[in-house]
């Protein structure tokens, strides 16, 4: 188990360094930082000077090492366009996204999983097909055509919930949290529901066939012959059984509602990661970019490590040395 | 009215199809007393799952019961609401299905599976039932039981798993069980020993069994009395002596050609020539009249009802006489 944990782990780490290897090399082609940096009228030998300030004249190599040996300290760099430590502007921008991933997974998850169960129990009932069919405008809605549409219709016709911003926010130790205010809570509604969405969709839909391939196995019909109430069948047993994927897929979900939370980050002007890189590819910000990157491929990688462990915690097939040994006596 | 246990009267199962009824079980009757083993024997499709599962009352949909009652002890309970004859199961009937392999949650211990079952039917406390689940699991020939009770099922072989099977059926003491083929997915080497299990444990609870099998050789040994089944009907049911040494259906000595042994079910249905008509080509008059070697006119248009002869019922014209002497006697 605990050799296992390290094999992930190392394997992990040459994950995030292939990661932040392309996304280095990838970002010290794309353009060049000192053009914004310096204005339309600094003289050549101006810029020639920021580029070595920057580093920037040393060869790819050395700056990549440079790069990561920082990153192992913690030391991320300087942003090009306001010179503040790109990890400030990091630890600054991360609650946000946080807040706003955590509160649509946990959405879908509240919504999508008991509709699942109850489509997977009541198949053809009129309630699942409806929830069905509205579950397919959910998958296909692009995220930014949800968000306009929750704008137009709360905010700009209702006038109910604020169209962008976070509201108030209050600062606990370095976490800015928008959660103990009326206007933060108001203001995360409609991007988490935006972000929420396609995982909702997506969450029901899975539960809802993991359910109704799970209700057929010989053993949720043993279960039934036993004398077991519908409750601790339809939960205990068959719920239980669907648990894996599900899990699989809110990781990569939640995973995806960081890196992608981009674009409902962009439509509400929301003050997280994804906003922070959408300003950063504008200005050709290396540092900030590179480290935006490293900092997802990181979220992944630890949300697979969880991912994992949750599988062995859920099914004992898979734990070796459980009580007893491996055994499979005769 | 009678002292059985169980008595089924003209029950008939049907499948609503696009193309018409499908008449699975067609008008059989037969009762079972109480500590009496019955052996249903009959090729695959014979209708033997389908009569125990409109038993347990687990028909799957659109299977349902078209015709005829189900009583035990004198009650009817084939149209009872869900959760009345839910506390009937594994209360008062158990059942035993083929794989035992496929018939344990794998997420579960399988003792938390047993106390689950026993806390659902008896007033017992978790550690009381946990208690129990040991002698249980000890009853049933599982060695340091107190050991094994927190063992997961993929932890068993399968020969394991199915007396731990046959512990969740008898766990809250039901009056009857019905074990569906409960050897024919093991080997070869185990199924006398299962089948000698369950002979003792029911004759210990005094527990009445319907045992469906298509082994005539495990109905010989285990067997108080035996029903027939072809096509969805009932050929012969009497006493194992008198239908095994004494057969008098044409289906049944067929099936009879040779003395059984544990195992070699296929070999012996082999003799008898052609195989079952589907349920969708069952000829008229005597279902099994395409490959009876005495069949007559008669066989071709009329359906022969079962007729006493001695102490069987026999369903065949060849007995018609018998039914006309008793008549004169009687
Ligand atoms: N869901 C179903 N739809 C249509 N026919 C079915 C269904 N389930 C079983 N049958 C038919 O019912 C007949 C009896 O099945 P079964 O009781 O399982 O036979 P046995 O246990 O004797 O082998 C078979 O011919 C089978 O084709
Ligand atoms: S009724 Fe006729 S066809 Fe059927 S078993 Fe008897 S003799 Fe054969
Ligand atoms: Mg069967």
């Amino acid at each position: 188990m605990i050799a296992y944990v390290l094999r992930r782990l190392i394997q992990s780490m040459l994950v995030m360094l292939t990661v932040a290897f392309v996304a280095f090399s990838l970002f010290s082609f794309v353009g060049d930082p000192v053009a914004n940096m310096a204005g339309e009228d600094a003289s050549q030998r101006d810029r020639d000077q920021l580029r070595r300030d920057l580093g920037l004249a040393d060869p790819f190599p050395l700056r990549f090492v440079r790069f990561v040996g920082g990153v192992l300290q913690g030391e991320f760099g300087f942003s090009y366009r306001n010179l503040q430590p790109v990890a400030r502007l990091i630890v600054d921008r991360l609650p946000a996204t946080v807040e706003l991933a955590v509160s649509a997974t946990a959405l879908a998850l509240l919504v999508g999983v008991p509709m699942g169960v109850y489509c997977g129990l009541n198949r053809s009932s009129a309630l699942a097909q409806a929830i069905q069919a509205v579950s397919l405008v959910g998958i296909s809605l692009p995220t930014f055509v949800t968000g306009i549409l929750l704008i137009l219709t709360f905010s700009v016709g209702l006038g109910w919930l604020p169209p962008f911003g976070r509201g108030d926010t209050v600062r606990i130790g370095w976490w800015q949290t928008g959660l103990l205010s009326v206007s933060g809570i108001k203001s995360l509604l409609l991007p988490s529901v935006t972000l929420a969405m396609f995982q909702m969709a997506l969450v029901m839909r899975l539960v809802r066939s993991e359910m109704m391939e799970v209700l057929r196995k010989d053993f949720i019909k043993f279960a039934r012959a036993r004398g077991l109430t519908s409750r601790a069948v339809n939960f205990g047993h068959a719920l239980r059984n669907t648990l894996v994927p599900v899990i699989t897929i809110t990781g990569l979900q939640f995973g995806s509602a960081v890196a992608f939370a981009i674009v409902t980050e962009t439509v509400f002007q929301w003050p997280g990661l994804g906003l922070l890189f959408v300003q950063a590819v504008a200005y050709v910000d290396i540092p900030v970019m590179a480290t935006y990157l490293v900092l997802i491929s990181f979220f992944f990688v630890v949300i697979n490590l969880v991912v994992d462990l949750l599988y062995y915690a859920i099914d004992p097939r898979l734990r070796d040395g459980g009580p007893g040994g491996t055994g499979k006596g005769r | 009215m009678s002292s059985a246990l169980l008595e089924v009267r003209n029950l008939r199962v049907e499948f609503p199809t696009r193309r018409g009824t499908l008449r699975a079980v067609d008008d059989i009757s037969f009762s079972i007393a109480p500590g009496e083993v019955l052996g249903v024997v009959g090729e695959s499709g014979a209708g033997k799952s389908l009569t125990g599962a409109a038993i347990i009352g687990l028909l799957e949909p659109p299977g349902r019961i078209a015709a005829g009652e189900i009583l035990l002890e004198g009650r009817r309970i084939d149209n009872l609401p869900y959760e009345e004859l839910r506390k009937i199961r594994g209360r008062q009937i158990g059942a035993i299905f083929q794989d035992p392999l496929t018939s344990l949650n794998p997420l579960y211990r399988v003792g938390d599976q047993i106390i689950e079952t026993i806390r659902t039917h008896l007033p017992l406390s978790e550690a009381q039932a946990r208690k129990r689940a040991i002698d249980l699991l000890q009853e049933v020939g599982i060695s340091s039981a107190a050991e094994r009770v927190d063992h997961y099922p993929h932890q068993f072989s399968g020969g394991m798993r199915q007396r731990v099977v046959i512990a969740l059926a008898l766990c809250a003491e039901p009056r009857l069980i019905v074990a569906d083929e409960p050897t024919t997915a093991l080997d070869v080497s185990i199924q006398a020993q299962i089948i000698t299990l369950i002979k003792r444990l029911c004759r210990e609870h005094k527990t009445a069994v319907m045992l469906v099998t298509h082994d005539m050789g495990v109905i010989a040994e285990t067997a108080d009395r035996v029903a027939v089944m072809y096509a969805g009907r009932i050929a012969e049911i009497g006493p194992v002596r008198d239908v095994v040494q004494n057969a008098k259906h044409p289906y049944t000595q067929g099936l009879m050609g040779a003395i059984p042994s544990i195992g070699g079910a296929e070999e012996r249905l082999a003799q008898i020539e052609g195989s079952m008509p589907r349920l969708t080509a069952i000829p008229p008059g005597c279902a099994f009249n395409p490959r009876c070697p005495k069949a007559f006119d008669r066989c071709r248009v009329d359906r022969p009802e079962p007729i006493p002869v001695g102490t069987t019922q026999v369903a065949c014209w060849l007995y018609e006489d018998a039914r006309a002497k008793e008549a004169v006697h009687g």
